[in-house]
């Protein structure tokens, strides 16, 4: 019994990581552009497949792949802010009030574009990179592969680092002023055209490393596009839109449960149990767990 | 009514519908199939304009208000053995159950939570349903004994009332004040209840209104084919499916989503050659739609005053 704790703790651990990691960019690009970019699961699975394809097709080597998995989830993600985004944005026939609305269905739509293409190309069998690291290393008793761990590692020291760049620095801070008042920041100065800029740049970074993370432990295909984005979701309002911090707390609560769920009932009801503490907590506390009123 | 026969958009509707009504002389039993699929799917998008496109609740779960009607009455008729018209009633009424249950959560949250909530509600479903499989059929389909009739044409008319019948209440319902006042309250539901107006009874009209059609339309679905699928009634693909005809026919005026859920059926039947990539093509072409005609096709047709 407590090898079974052991094992679902530091299972669990590792997958809450790349779930915080993953859904990182998806709150910030809501916090401070009022994005809720529902084709989020493409672009992690865009990052994936180059970074298997620059890897197995074309022997880029581990370091390049990741890179070419990186940047083209950076280029998916402008590709989406300029040609889906702000022409919404700037649309004189949309009103603004339905803004929002034609947001979330645009960005819907580009993920079932990108789900359809990615699975004519690719199929729809999960693409594995090879593991960072071989081996197998042994914590509390419980043997884990040295990979997990690795994986698990550089999401806490990413997520560290974001944190620091949003808290530290003055462009970190410009986008959480963004996200707090645009009016306000665009009164001191600060060209908010800029500000959104940047924090696409970033969102593809983040949401480009959590791909590449995932093709190298859980695998990944174009079916998986609604399914991680759904994740996202869920992970983003359980913490709070636009609240990395509880995001991070929603991402451990959600891994664990659903690795609980997996080791001691099924592994075919994995989501279930989250999905009725979603519930449960959206009809309690609309703002999410962590979030602010 | 003066105002109507001066329209465009009236004398369009009425040819399309009249045009619709004398195919059986033309078409071949297949395509006659293909359509009849075509009109119980507007049921699906023309319930869940009322609710997008004027009291602006953006439901992601559609499907859990046309699967509740659907399994309900395929349950009710393979265990408890009644008559399949009750069935189809007894259906849309448990879907209008579901729909109750959504309003709790409609008045509470706003935007994306409430989308989220439904499309939670719609994998609960899902999953409830492969889950106790051996009593729900699961992920292969639970089979009907009663089936609407072994008439094309019979089925084809079937659901050609049901289409004009349900749109024809939903466009009354949607040009009266109750219409109005949900357009009201999904812009600016503080200053809608400002000026006197009880919001929550509304609400509770647009979604009993669109659970029952749904409902209805999930529950003739299955009679027409004969089995309660997931993958045809409650899966996530269907709710795209129905955003997607919404917004290329046009929201917020009930007939756009049905002529774009005609139009995205008979559209699918004839990229079939291209296999895979007519769903693609279908999403780009919405896509297109929304960002350069945002009122879809009706709004090609809006012509001088409101009119239809």
């Amino acid at each position: 019994m407590t090898h079974l704790i052991a094992q679902i703790l530091v299972d669990g651990f590792v997958i809450s990581a790349i779930y915080a990691l993953g859904a990182a960019g998806f709150t910030i690009i809501f916090g401070v552009s009022g994005v809720l970019n529902l084709a989020h699961g493409a672009h992690l699975v865009i990052a994936a497949t180059v970074a298997w394809l620059a890897l197995t097709q074309w022997g880029w080597g581990l370091v390049g792949s990741s890179l070419a998995g990186i940047v083209a989830a950076l280029i998916s993600s402008y590709l989406l802010f300029g040609g889906v985004i702000r022409p919404i944005e700037r649309s004189r026939r949309i009103p603004p009030e339905e803004k929002e609305i034609f947001t979330l269905t645009a960005t819907l739509l580009v993920g079932i574009i990108a789900q359809g293409l990615l699975s004519y190309f690719f199929g729809s069998n999960p693409i594995t990179t090879s593991p960072l690291v071989n081996g197998v290393t042994e914590i509390i008793g419980v043997r884990v592969p040295t990979n997990e761990l690795i994986i698990g590692a550089v999401a806490w020291v990413v997520l560290a680092l974001l944190w620091l760049f949003v808290h530290q620095t003055r462009l970190g801070k410009a986008l959480l002023a963004a996200s707090m008042s645009p009016r306000g920041l665009a009164l001191i100065g600060v060209e908010l055209n800029q500000v959104h800029f940047i924090v696409w740049g970033l969102y593809g970074l983040l949401t480009g490393l959590s791909g590449v993370l995932l093709a190298s432990f859980l695998g990944a295909s174009a079916d998986d596009i609604p399914g991680l984005t759904a994740l996202a979701f869920t992970i983003v309002v359980l913490g709070g839109l636009g609240n990395i911090l509880g995001s991070l707390g929603a991402a451990y609560i959600i891994g664990i449960l659903g690795t609980a769920t997996a080791y001691l009932v099924s592994s075919s009801i994995t989501e279930l149990p989250a999905l009725f503490l979603l519930i449960a907590i959206l009809l309690v506390r609309p703002q999410g767990l962590f979030g602010r009123q | 009514m003066k105002r109507y026969l001066l329209s465009i958009r009236f004398w369009l509707v009425l040819l399309v519908i009249v045009v619709l009504g004398l195919l059986p002389f033309e078409l071949s039993y297949y395509f006659l199939g293909v359509l009849t699929t075509a009109y119980l799917f507007s049921g699906y998008a023309m319930s869940w304009d009322l609710l997008f496109g004027y009291s602006g609740e953006v439901n992601f779960g559609p499907t859990f208000l046309i699967g509740l009607g659907a399994y309900g009455s395929a349950l009710l008729d393979v265990y408890a053995g009644l008559p399949m018209w009750l069935c189809v009633i007894l259906g849309a009424l448990i879907a209008v159950a579901g729909g109750l249950l959504l309003v709790a959560p409609a008045l509470r949250l706003r935007g994306p939570y409430f989308g989220l909530i439904t499309l939670v509600a719609a994998l609960i479903l899902e999953k409830l349903i492969v889950i106790f499989a051996s009593v729900t059929g699961g992920e292969i389909g639970l089979g009907v004994p009663d089936i609407l009739s072994l008439s094309t044409w019979v089925n084809y008319y079937d659901a050609y009332v049901f289409m004009l019948a349900s749109g024809l209440i939903m466009v009354l319902v949607s040009r009266s004040s109750i219409g109005l006042i949900l357009e009201a309250s999904g812009q600016d539901p503080i200053a809608t209840q400002a000026l006197g107006l009880n919001i929550i009874k509304y609400k509770l009209v647009a979604f009993v209104l669109s659970a029952f059609i749904s409902g209805m339309a999930g529950s003739l679905t299955v009679f027409y084919l004969g089995t309660a699928s997931v993958g045809t009634v409650i899966a996530v693909s269907v709710t795209l499916q129905i955003i997607i005809a919404t917004v290329l026919g046009g929201r917020r005026s009930i007939i756009g989503p049905a002529l774009g859920a005609i139009f995205l059926i008979v559209a699918a039947e004839l990229l079939r050659p291209i296999g895979q990539l007519n769903e693609v093509v279908v999403a780009v072409l919405a896509l297109l739609v929304l960002l350069f005609y945002p009122d879809g096709f009706i709004g090609l047709f809006k012509g001088r005053g409101r009119g239809l």
